[in-house]
């Protein structure tokens, strides 16, 4: 009996919590399907009378949501690729190469993980701006192109690695980048899947650098775009959800997809979604 | 070590592994971080930014300015509240999931980590948009659902006194799934032995608790906090959309601050004050963290 009590509350508890953390969610999607000035109403309506793509039509038509997008995706997906093989690199170089000082660099790099990024943002940006590339894809990217945290958990995933194949590659005549490239990327694979997706999300994610570097409307990313069209259009609330679908649905479905791979990630080094 | 001298080939390579990563990471972000060191001594500003021969040398000014200004205070005082009210709060709800979904009666497991956890990958800027219309004070579901509890509508981020609790619960919301997957991690390596002998010595479920698994995950609480924390102190993007700091700087965050000192009015030597008072306390905040767990440990 008291056990039955026990699994109840758990239980029942459980789904409560998960109702009112799935429900801004869920209703973010309700309300984008609404028409024009259907979610301003009282009691606020939880299913659109007649759902509409007219907010989605109206984002892609009127707003260049379709360019933004495009925007997100291709900097997420050129910064991932890039950043996935120099910090591969970095990493494999300081868990098995040899070569003098690593270990005092290597800690050297831990140390500044304390430096929240943007201490750095402000000469950033006048060094882009000398460089002339303020209002650039390259100038975003640039940052993101090498990630401390990314050499780390490469690293500590190639330590696992063992000598033997390297030196087997070695004798067999492989050079340093084929026995890397055709060795030892194949054996990184699960941490590089992990790390790709923390990369593709965060860059997906990031708000304040281009935010910064974007002066132009057409070179904004999702989330720039949208804070800016929410500061334009508060009244819209339909119009918006449907711009904050657009925003958050691609990583959603990479996370509901890749999941494992994700939450093991973060069990493993732990790193800010 | 015996073994011969490196052979000069792998010493090269390794460079040239190291080389790219180690010299974008130099050149944009070590060079930088001293760049901002140097900068907050300089009263760079829209001028200098036009013409750097109108850079100077000001020494400690833009600091004293700092302490003496209101909105710096202010700015530090939201960003306290922030994050020693919404960490403690996270923390507290990761904990308490992450032992909920532990427990054996719980059904459905992997389906309530995918729906506590979802939040945390969504994007924060798309998230404020829809909470800023959950907390509207008229159509919000947040006030109808309070209306059937017949408490009366909150203007939530019209009210200086609410904005600040709504931008922490919304934070909550998004963050606590994160910590919530490490506690599981940190619980599934507690032995089971340490219950089960802790059973033959008559302790109850509240006791196991408190003298197993509490002490068993200190490390974890080390981590969660620490990494809670110094997230949480770069509070940024929720004020830029939800209130634009407002109402009455109610929401200024430091990087806030930081944010329209550098970006917007162009005060670029003075925001790099407030650069480095954040990095400052940030540092201070987790030596005293470490400090703290040393001492529980003993």
């Amino acid at each position: 009996m008291k056990h039955r009590l026990n699994s109840w509350l758990v239980n029942g508890s459980l789904w409560l919590f998960a109702l009112l953390t799935a429900f801004p969610l869920v209703w973010m999607v309700s309300v984008s399907f609404m028409q024009t000035g259907e979610a301003g109403a009282y009691p606020p309506p939880l299913f659109p009378q007649s759902p509409t793509l007219t907010q989605y039509e109206s984002l892609f038509e009127r707003m260049e949501m379709g360019r933004y997008f495009l925007n997100s995706f291709l900097l997420a997906t050129s910064i991932t690729l890039l950043s996935l093989l120099l910090n591969a690199m970095a990493g494999y170089a300081f868990a098995k190469l040899p070569f003098s000082g690593k270990e005092r660099l290597f800690k050297t790099l831990l140390a500044a993980l304390v430096i929240p990024a943007q201490v750095a943002m402000l000469p950033l940006f006048l060094m882009m701006k000398y460089l002339g590339l303020v209002n650039t894809y390259l100038g975003v990217m640039i940052p993101g192109m090498a990630s401390i945290f990314g050499i780390f958990l490469v690293r500590q995933y190639a330590l696992s690695v063992p000598n033997e194949l390297i030196e087997a590659a070695r004798i067999d005549g492989a050079g340093e980048f084929r026995t890397f490239w055709s060795v030892i990327i194949p054996l990184l694979r699960p941490i590089l899947v992990t790390l790709a997706l923390f990369t593709f999300m965060g860059t997906w994610n990031d708000f304040m650098w281009p935010l910064i570097l974007m002066t132009d409307a057409q070179n904004y990313t999702l989330p720039v775009a949208l804070a800016a069209l929410s500061r334009e259009h508060v009244q819209d609330n339909e119009m918006m959800m449907a711009g904050a679908v657009m925003t958050v649905l691609p990583v959603l479905i990479v996370f509901l997809v890749l999941q494992k791979q994700y939450i093991k990630g973060i069990m493993m080094g732990g790193v800010k979604g | 070590m015996n073994t011969p001298a490196l052979p000069i080939g792998t010493v090269r390579a390794a460079w040239f592994f190291v080389a790219p990563a180690l010299l974008l990471i130099v050149v944009f972000f070590f060079v930088p971080v001293l760049a901002a060191f140097c900068l907050s001594f300089t009263d760079f500003d829209i001028y200098a930014l036009a013409n750097p021969d109108h850079l100077r040398v000001v020494g400690l000014k833009n600091y004293q300015e700092l302490l003496a200004s209101d909105d710096f205070w202010k700015a530090i005082g939201n960003t306290f509240y922030f994050v020693l009210v919404g960490g403690p709060l996270s923390v507290g709800i990761s904990l308490g999931t992450a032992l909920l979904l532990q427990s054996k009666v719980v059904r459905f497991k992997s389906f309530f980590r995918t729906v506590f956890f979802a939040p945390v990958v969504t994007t924060i800027v798309a998230v404020a948009v829809v909470w800023r219309y959950l907390y509207h004070t008229k159509y919000g579901f947040l006030n109808y659902i309070l209306h059937f509890l017949g408490i009366n509508p909150v203007d939530w981020l019209g009210d200086p006194a609410w904005a600040m609790p709504a931008i922490i619960l919304m934070a909550v919301w998004k963050g606590f799934g994160y910590n919530m997957v490490i506690f599981i991690a940190g619980l599934q390596n507690i032995p089971d032995e340490l219950y089960e002998s802790a059973r033959i010595d008559g302790a109850g479920a509240w006791q196991q608790f408190w003298h197993v698994t509490l002490p068993m995950l200190a490390p974890t609480f080390l981590f969660v906090g620490l990494m809670t924390m110094i997230g949480y102190f770069q509070l940024f993007a929720e004020p830029y959309v939800m209130t634009l700091g407002g109402p009455l700087q109610s929401t200024v965050s430091i990087v806030y601050l930081m944010y329209e000192q550098g970006f917007k009015w162009w005060n670029l030597g003075y925001a790099a004050a407030v650069a480095f008072v954040l990095f400052a306390i940030m540092l201070v905040a987790t030596l005293i963290q470490f400090r703290l767990q040393k001492t529980d440990a003993s």
